[in-house]
């Protein structure tokens, strides 16, 4: 089997022993280190410390919310793109900006300042109170904060995509007697899909790993509001550094298998046409 | 079903696309819409499909008003430039598209809507590919599925959008004559835009002539071609020479030459302008009778049955360019080379009066 194909332009050897070489120090290395101290664990001590009721419940909180935070940005991204690429309006180009925010604004200040608001007696939180709604200190305020640093990825991979949609194809649509709706469901989703996946996927990866943000307004109560990257800080903290690889491994299998599956629906979804 | 336009006129900003605009389509006839770019052609046909709305104007199917009826309900087939296929479906799907998003009690059967994908598919003699998705067929391919697709919802008319104008010259000749042929045995009523005269002369039964948002001149392509009504279309379609002369109560001064001109009788002391086609341009070694233009040759193309030649006027320093076409054979008589004197004579033109610019 021949690797190398003729190519116009050099450095096809140099180009991948670079790449295998990065990619081994940035990413290969450091991951495998956490398997490597782990290991120092025995496969019962390694299983019990992982499956505690507390951990158990910081591993719900954690994909659940993000889960829930990455699914809520796929549908109102989704519509921000679509905003952002099909109407005209004053101050379209600031709240363009405005999506990239939560990409630059350090993940603590975040956190301090969506405490601020959802607290009992912030801005938005006042009026939540006399509801019996709790928002900060709550796993719904890990829910926001993840929801907000999740934004940015999936508006930035779906609109280059509807740019790039003709609207013939809606027009199309319409004149062979699509309503809108079939026109949307039939024609644009689809289109949009496998971005708005590969978007989801991101904004998912990026909630579960997401940290600063969250330790603020999350109130950290065990079994209720705690976030598995805490727990592994708790851990560090405590010089519990192989209880804190076992975690960390775990998450790291968890997260692995779970792009892992949004790859192979994208994959999936591509194959069916929707390359150009 | 025919078509009628009355007074339609449409603004884009400040450049007006249309400006009243009127227009009959015969039912079962074949129509181009021929202009430059920003002629408006595009924007009355898709004023027509409904895709646009005119701020004033009518447009009636059939005698019935449809200027407010939406796009979905006008029951028109278009098909567009750049085919405008459904990526994520397969070419069986991209057919079957308007059949299946019919409300459920209009909606055929799944037996019904695969025979008539199939028949549909048969017609354009793609059959085979109904698997396939729009990504792995060539340009004249997915035109042709666009068609049938467009054809799919049996469409009152049929609206074609530059329907050749992304394609390689040789497969948009072969799709010209195919679309003629399909145009002959369907009957259907259509309308196709574009900028390529001799695509709207050879394909179509009537061609209307439009520049700036105006209609210049409706006719058949030998009317048009023949007797053009003004010099836009003169210069439109096909080549031209351009003489300028004088007019004076019915009678021409072109390059001294004197002719009659019955037409311009009223005219006082007018510059005018004749239009003479290349090959309306009788070329001689002598001059014999009412006098003619002296020339030179300074070019030959003598490839095909026909030999273009091109002339300079004495009495331009070489400037003015005349296009000249001759039969092979009268080319042999000649026994022309570059460098010879010539005499010219237009034997058939047009005189319009001088535009002031």
């Amino acid at each position: 089997m021949k690797f190398k194909q003729h190519s116009v332009l050099p450095g096809f050897n140099l180009a991948l022993g670079f790449t295998l070489l990065y990619l081994s120090l940035i990413v290969l290395i450091p991951l495998s280190a956490a398997f490597v101290r782990t290991a120092a664990l025995t496969w019962p001590e390694f299983w019990s410390m992982v499956t505690t009721p507390r951990v158990l419940a910081s591993y719900r909180l954690t994909f659940g919310a993000s889960f829930a935070a990455a699914l809520v940005n796929a549908i109102f991204g989704l519509l921000v793109a679509w905003v952002l690429v099909r109407y005209r309006f004053p101050g379209k180009k600031l709240v363009d900006a405005l999506v990239d925010l939560p990409f630059a604004l350090p993940t603590a200040v975040a956190g301090i300042a969506l405490t601020a608001l959802y607290a009992g007696n912030g801005w938005i939180g006042q009026f939540f109170e006399p509801l019996g709604i709790k928002i900060a200190f709550t796993p719904l305020g890990v829910f926001v904060a993840l929801t907000f640093i999740g934004l940015p990825f999936v508006v930035r991979t779906v609109q280059p995509v509807l740019e790039d949609m003709e609207t013939e194809l809606e027009e199309a649509a319409a004149t062979l007697g699509a309503n809108r709706f079939q026109t949307f469901s039939r024609i644009i989703f689809p289109t949009v899909l496998p971005a708005l996946m590969t978007g989801f996927a991101l904004a998912f990866a990026r909630a579960i790993g997401e940290y600063g943000s969250v330790i603020f307004i999350a109130g950290n109560m065990p079994m209720v509001s705690e976030i598995t990257p805490l727990l592994i800080i708790t851990k560090l903290e405590q010089y519990d550094y192989a209880g804190a690889t076992a975690l960390a491994v775990v998450m790291l299998v968890i997260s692995f298998v779970m792009l892992l599956i949004i790859n192979f629906l994208q994959w999936w979804s591509r194959r069916r046409g929707v390359v150009i | 079903m025919s078509i009628e336009v009355r007074n339609l006129s449409k603004q884009f900003g400040k450049f007006s696309a249309l400006r009243d605009v009127s227009l009959e389509v015969k039912s079962g006839e074949l129509l181009a819409l021929l202009g430059p770019s920003g002629s408006g052609k595009t924007t009355l046909l898709r004023v027509i499909a409904g895709l646009e709305s005119a701020d004033t104007g009518q447009v009636l199917f059939q005698g019935e008003d449809a200027t407010d009826q939406h796009v979905r309900e006008r029951q028109v087939g278009f098909v567009f430039q750049h085919y405008a296929l459904f990526r994520n479906m397969t070419i069986f799907e991209n057919v079957a598209f308007g059949l299946r998003v019919r409300p459920r009690k209009f909606r055929p059967a799944e037996p019904e809507i695969c025979r008539r994908v199939h028949e549909l598919l048969k017609l354009v003699q793609l059959d085979w590919l109904s698997d396939r998705y729009p990504h792995q067929l060539s340009g004249g391919q997915r035109q042709r599925i666009a068609l049938a697709r467009a054809l799919a919802v049996e469409p009152r008319v049929l609206l074609l959008d530059e329907p050749f104008g992304a394609l390689d010259a040789k497969v948009r000749k072969e799709l010209r004559s195919w679309l003629r042929r399909l145009h002959d045995e369907m009957h259907i009523t259509s309308v196709f835009v574009t900028h390529d005269q001799e695509e709207a002369l050879e394909v179509a039964d009537r061609v209307v002539v439009m520049n700036e948002g105006r209609i210049e001149q409706i006719g058949t392509p030998d009317e048009v071609y023949e007797h053009p009504a003004s010099p836009f279309v003169y210069e439109f379609l096909g080549k031209v020479n351009l003489f300028h002369g004088r007019l004076h109560r019915g009678r021409a001064w072109i390059g001294g030459i004197e002719v009659e001109a019955p037409e311009h009788t009223e005219a006082e002391e007018l510059s005018a302008v004749a239009y003479v086609r290349p090959h309306d341009i009788h070329v001689d070694r002598v001059v014999n009778g009412d006098g003619a233009i002296g020339a030179r040759v300074s070019h030959i193309l003598s490839v095909g049955p026909v030999v273009r030649l091109e002339l300079t006027r004495d009495d331009s320093d070489g400037k003015e360019l005349i296009q000249v076409e001759i039969s092979k054979e009268r080319f042999r008589e000649l026994q022309l080379v570059r460098g010879d004197q010539v005499f010219i004579r237009p034997a058939r033109f047009d005189l319009f009066p001088a535009q002031i610019h």
